[in-house]
């Protein structure tokens, strides 16, 4: 058994290379964002040594970018630090939401998004907002970058889309018109410190006369890997965004939920919760547009 | 196995270090360093009692690894007062008998300093939310939010 190693490179070219060389070696390397997931993994079942390689040194895991098009948010930025930023907050309300339920004000203070995404828990609270919002992982690997729609990074249970020597950059979103905007809600029994039963993130533009001209919903926790909902969609384009549609769009969720039964719900449960949550979200995002 | 050297500043002070890849900045602070004002509970980031401020940002020392504090500014519990006499924060925990065990209270002190340096008045939904993190298993966290409002309130108009 090897021992473990901690390193901070500070640019991608040389993090691609610790991560060559460990592969070379056949040894196991893993990527450390703000350590949430990974050092409780390290303290419990998973403890064998490996090298950990600290992406928090790069400039292209660190920036923000607000830019007149396109909003870059980098892989391993802390969730309290976005949350704080409020022209981010004000672009996309509901992921920010989102980041602002991840555990406590210490956890939030080292997680990120990046993390969060790729852990792939079924229950990652930003996964199904980040869905909502059409994000696209930038990923860096041997042969350059490449791009994968966020719906298609996250391929099972605690998988990820990743080929070995591949890291997360950051993520692209599309700056939001005037009439777009976003919600998250996720239902936890307690208030605070809990893990997802359901999640559900709804983006919607609205035209001027208030129709529905496009829109993206994502479910969390009801399906081994957070959703894009098509039919969800389907449902409140071309509508008010009215209760009638919201229903529908609502009953899309429950159809696509493949969820599990364990201690936090039931099937049944879990499959009408999800809808209920899509209303909801779904509304308040119209109201975010209407300004009501 | 090589250790790793770490320069860090803790409490205002240069501090230098060696440290194995894989401990926690709460194991060295405790173990390597001897301030052990910081608590260990759970060690997996959901007691809250190993908090410290990193650069001002409170977080659990649990799931911060030694080796990252490196040209970082760490507070812990042993920096908040100054000098002699204890730091507002502290003497309100006492007068508010906010404390039974006392194993939570450290975290919650530093978790309170870092609460109040950025909301000098936050209201008492703000103060449950801001310590969710803090798990207290002796006084059931009414006395403690009453602590942070006086803290707050002493912070605000000093003696
Ligand atoms: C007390 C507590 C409460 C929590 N509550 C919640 C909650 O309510 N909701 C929720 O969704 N999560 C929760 N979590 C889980 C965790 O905090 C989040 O998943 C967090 O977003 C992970 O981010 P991180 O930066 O800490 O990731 P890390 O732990 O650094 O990394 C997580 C995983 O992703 C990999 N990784 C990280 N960054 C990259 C990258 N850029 N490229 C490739 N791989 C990478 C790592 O190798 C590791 O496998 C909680 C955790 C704790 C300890
Ligand atoms: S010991 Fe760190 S949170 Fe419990
Ligand atoms: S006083 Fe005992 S745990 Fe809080």
């Amino acid at each position: 058994m090897g021992a473990y190693q901690y390193v901070a490179p500070t640019s991608v070219d040389e993090t691609l290379a610790v991560l060559k060389d460990a592969a070379a070696r056949g040894e196991r390397a893993q990527l450390l964002a703000g350590g949430t997931d990974l050092l409780v993994q390290m303290r419990g079942l998973d403890r064998a040594a490996r090298t950990i390689v600290d992406l928090k040194k790069l400039a292209e895991t660190r920036q923000l970018e607000l830019g007149e098009k396109e909003t870059y948010i980098g892989a391993a930025i802390c969730c309290a630090e976005l949350y704080e930023n409020e022209a981010l907050k004000a672009r996309y309300p509901g992921l920010l939401e989102a980041a602002d339920l991840i555990g406590s004000t210490q956890v939030q203070g080292r997680a990120s998004i990046g993390g969060n995404l790729c852990n792939a828990s079924p229950a990652g609270d930003t996964i199904p907002a980040l869905i909502a919002n059409g994000a696209i992982c930038v990923v860096a690997g041997p042969d350059g970058q490449r791009e994968i729609p966020v719906e298609k990074f996250v391929v099972g249970v605690q998988k990820n889309a990743l080929a070995q020597g591949e890291f997360l950059l950051g993520l692209k979103l599309k700056a939001p018109g005037a009439r777009t905007s976003d919600a998250y809600l996720r239902f936890i029994p307690r208030t605070e410190m809990d893990i997802a039963v359901a999640g559900c993130g709804v983006a919607l533009t609205l035209n001027d006369e208030g129709i529905c001209t496009d829109a993206r919903v994502g479910i969390g926790a009801v399906a081994p890997t957070a959703l894009l909902v098509p039919d969800a969609a389907k449902a409140l384009i071309g509508t008010s965004v009215d209760d009638d549609a919201l229903a529908a769009a609502g009953a899309a969720c429950t159809a696509a939920a493949s969820p599990i039964t364990d201690k936090r719900g039931t099937v049944e449960y879990r499959r009408r919760i999800v809808a209920v949550l899509c209303k909801r979200a779904g509304a308040i995002a119209r109201n975010r547009i209407l300004g009501v | 196995m090589s250790k790793l050297h770490v320069e860090t500043s803790i409490n205002g002070e240069a501090v230098e270090f060696l440290c194995e890849p894989q401990q926690s900045l709460l194991e060295v602070l405790r173990e390597e360093l001897d301030r052990t004002g910081t608590k260990e509970g759970c060690g997996t980031g959901d007691c809250g009692a190993c908090s410290v401020l990193m650069d001002g940002r409170l977080v659990c020392s649990c799931l911060v690894l030694a080796a990252e504090t490196s040209g970082h500014e760490i507070t812990t519990i042993e920096g908040i007062a100054q000098g002699d006499g204890l730091h507002p924060i502290q003497q309100a925990y006492l007068d508010n008998a906010a404390l039974q065990c006392g194993i939570c209270t450290p975290g919650l002190v530093v978790a309170t300093k870092a609460l109040l340096d950025k909301n000098p008045n936050p209201d008492e939904e703000t103060i449950r939310y801001w310590i969710a993190g803090n798990l207290c298993r002796c006084t059931g966290y009414d006395k403690i939010v009453r602590a942070i409002q006086d803290a707050a309130g002493r912070l605000a108009h000093p003696a």
